[in-house]
């Protein structure tokens, strides 16, 4: 079978895609495939998914920019929380994902 | 408030071989890590590292972070990751976010190995999806197994740029060109050959004039350059990318360097601001010693060299002992590192640093 | 646009080819490493002494052209995949450049391609004639492909 997704399933150097446990996210109610250990904006990339949110102000779409946690142009709503980082919060089972308009809104008290 | 020997704040190459290193001398270590995984940007080095023998070369850059790990491991260093060292208070006192709660965490002595940071480059739609810096793009393939897009366009001819287009070839992307302002390329040849030779061209006096699309990249409009830098509008050219890669150069990250009072100077060779330290990488603050891209960028072997430095004298002042021998071979493998074109440059602004150590710990 | 030529005379004449008495005797490895870059094992890793580094370590390696078997040990090892290793001989035609190769997915051997510069230019067909695995070297594969003799000199990759 052809993987249609964007992942590097056999790589010169780094040798196959190790075997994982499959779960399944929602991004915008949309059922994907993830594996354990993957981060939520890979998954998103993986499955063509690039914008992620759009600015307060200028209304903007943004994408991933530096994939290690220290530009925050990648925060989506994750669990009704505004604001995560998606390039290095790892997905868990049913995560719901939801493009971010603005500074997000808290849909759930963690407090 | 627990306390400890050694904090060491980043767990990078250089953060790993200090922990390493004193550890071994018998000092109580402890590293502290934002990510979920030690190892600083090692693990996306898929190429070989020059250098000698005693450097490790010809050996690919994730094969040394699973060696450091592996005896970071076996020496029992003490390593939180999840945590983010946000700041550094009076008497050494570090606050951590570790797994979302406050820690206070007081130290005998400090390494900061914090590492650098990605230049970015603006121009219209710099944005946009689509568009990320070449280091970014080397996590999403190397690590992550992504490929954030098959067509690509590689801004910048330094040897990152040069290396990522390289293995970005090898993660099964399409790299339509690298382009460099200047008339000739940044990075090594011997980079530049491996893509040169599959096809990739390297455009030189060029730059980029935009990025094209509405909400995310879907093309890229380059333009040559005059020798004052001013693009020669009439020749630009629109080729379509999906994906736009940002290698400009790299920063330290030096913030809580700056916070905990350090004294600072500017070395362009070393990608700007970065602490003065003495020859045993200690800081302007007593107790706090600086070591690896933080303190200049330069590569992940003499980042390796500068914790083990670090690592030893911190050693030295908590046991009150000299291991000066040690030391020097240290500095002989540093300056064997920094020769050449590229090394020799790095080297004289470390040298520099030392000397204005010295000069600004007396008039201060 | 002004692009950056390697075939040109500017780039070739700073690496030193081994004589081409030598290359016509068989088996010999082309070092086109042209910079000051601190990195040795290339000297380190060849067992008869061949290629001379020194110190300091950013000296150019320089090739003994009659102690080079052409065995090839150097060609994986260099960081920056810039030895190739010559056989003019391998037919009465054609020679036969082994090159180090790390992408996917690997030629078969047997299988034709178009040989290609080092400004990645088509300059004729090829064919290759064996692949040592990534495995045995690091995850760098060795390739050998056959092309026209005349082009020994021009040739330093191919595509499919």
């Amino acid at each position: 079978m052809k993987k249609k997704d964007l992942r590097i399933y056999k790589h010169p150097i780094l040798g196959d895609l190790p075997e994982r446990k499959k779960i399944y996210i929602y991004f915008n109610g949309k059922k994907l495939t993830a594996y354990e250990g993957e981060m939520i904006a890979a998954v998103l990339y993986a499955n063509g998914i690039r914008r992620l949110r759009r600015t307060e102000r200028f209304k903007e779409v943004r994408g991933i920019f530096c994939a290690i946690g220290r530009c925050t142009d990648c925060v989506m709503t994750v669990d009704g929380i505004p604001n995560i980082r998606t390039c290095i919060t790892p997905v868990k089972e049913k995560m719901k994902i939801e493009f971010q308009e603005g500074l997000g809104k808290w849909k759930k008290k963690i407090w | 408030m627990e306390e400890k020997d050694l904090v060491i704040i980043g767990g990078g190459p250089a953060g790993l071989c200090a922990a390493i290193s004193a550890r071994k001398k018998g000092i109580d270590v402890l590293i502290i890590d934002e990510n979920l995984r030690p190892g600083g940007q090692l693990f996306k080095q898929i190429h070989r590292f020059f250098g000698s023998k005693e450097h490790m070369a010809g050996v690919r850059g994730f094969v040394i972070g699973e060696k450091l790990l592996k005896e970071v491991k076996e020496l029992g260093v003490e390593v939180w990751l999840n945590s983010i060292a946000y700041g550094i208070f009076k008497d050494k006192v570090i606050g951590v976010i570790k797994d979302g709660k406050n820690i206070l965490v007081k130290a005998k002595s400090i390494i900061i190995s914090t590492g650098a940071t990605e230049n970015p480059l603006s121009f219209p739609n710099w944005t946009l999806p689509g568009v990320m810096g070449a280091g970014a793009c080397q996590t999403m393939i190397n690590i992550h197994r992504v490929l954030p897009g098959k067509k690509v366009l590689m801004i910048g001819s330094g040897n990152v740029g040069l290396i990522v287009s390289y293995q970005l070839l090898q993660a099964g992307a399409e790299v339509v060109g690298v382009v460099e302002i200047m008339p000739k390329i940044g990075g090594y040849l011997v980079h530049a050959a491996k893509i040169k030779r599959f096809g990739v061209p390297i455009y030189l006096s060029t730059t980029i004039l935009e990025g094209v699309g509405k909400e995310e990249i879907e093309g890229a409009i380059i333009c040559p350059v005059d020798e004052n830098f001013k693009p020669i509008i009439k020749k630009k050219k629109y080729i379509e990318v999906d994906l736009i890669c940002i290698a400009v150069g790299l920063t330290p990250l030096n913030e809580l360097l700056y916070q905990a009072g350090c004294l600072f100077t500017y070395k362009g060779y070393l990608g700007g601001m970065v602490a003065l330290h003495n020859e045993n990488m200690e800081t302007t603050v007593e107790n706090i010693f600086v070591a690896g891209d933080c303190s200049g960028i330069e590569e992940a072997s003499t980042a390796m060299e500068e914790g083990k430095l670090a690592g030893i004298s911190v050693a030295e002042k908590i046991r009150g002992k000299k291991w000066e021998d040690e030391k020097d071979q240290i500095r002989k493998r540093l300056d064997d590192f920094r020769i050449g074109t590229f090394g020799e440059k790095r080297k004289l602004s470390k040298e520099e640093i030392v000397r204005e150590y010295y000069e600004r710990v007396k008039t201060w | 646009m002004k692009e950056l030529k390697l075939g040109e005379k500017t780039y070739l004449n700073k690496i030193s080819f081994p004589s081409f008495e030598r290359i016509k005797k068989g088996s010999v490895a082309i070092i086109e490493c042209i910079e000051d870059i601190p990195c040795n094992p290339c000297e380190t890793i060849c067992k008869f002494g061949a290629i001379k580094v020194g110190f300091p370590i950013t000296s150019l390696p320089i090739l003994d052209e009659e102690k080079c078997t052409g065995c090839g040990k150097c060609i994986p090892i260099c960081p920056g995949l810039a030895i190739f290793v010559l056989n003019y001989n391998f037919s009465e035609k054609d020679c036969l450049l082994t090159i180090p190769y790390e992408f996917l997915p690997l030629p078969k051997e047997g299988e034709k391609v178009k040989c290609l510069d080092r400004d990645g230019k088509y300059i004729c067909e090829g064919k290759i004639v064996k692949v040592i695995q990534p495995e045995r070297n690091n995850m760098t594969a060795l390739v050998s492909f056959a092309f026209p003799k005349k082009y020994y000199n021009k040739v330093r990759s191919f595509k499919k």
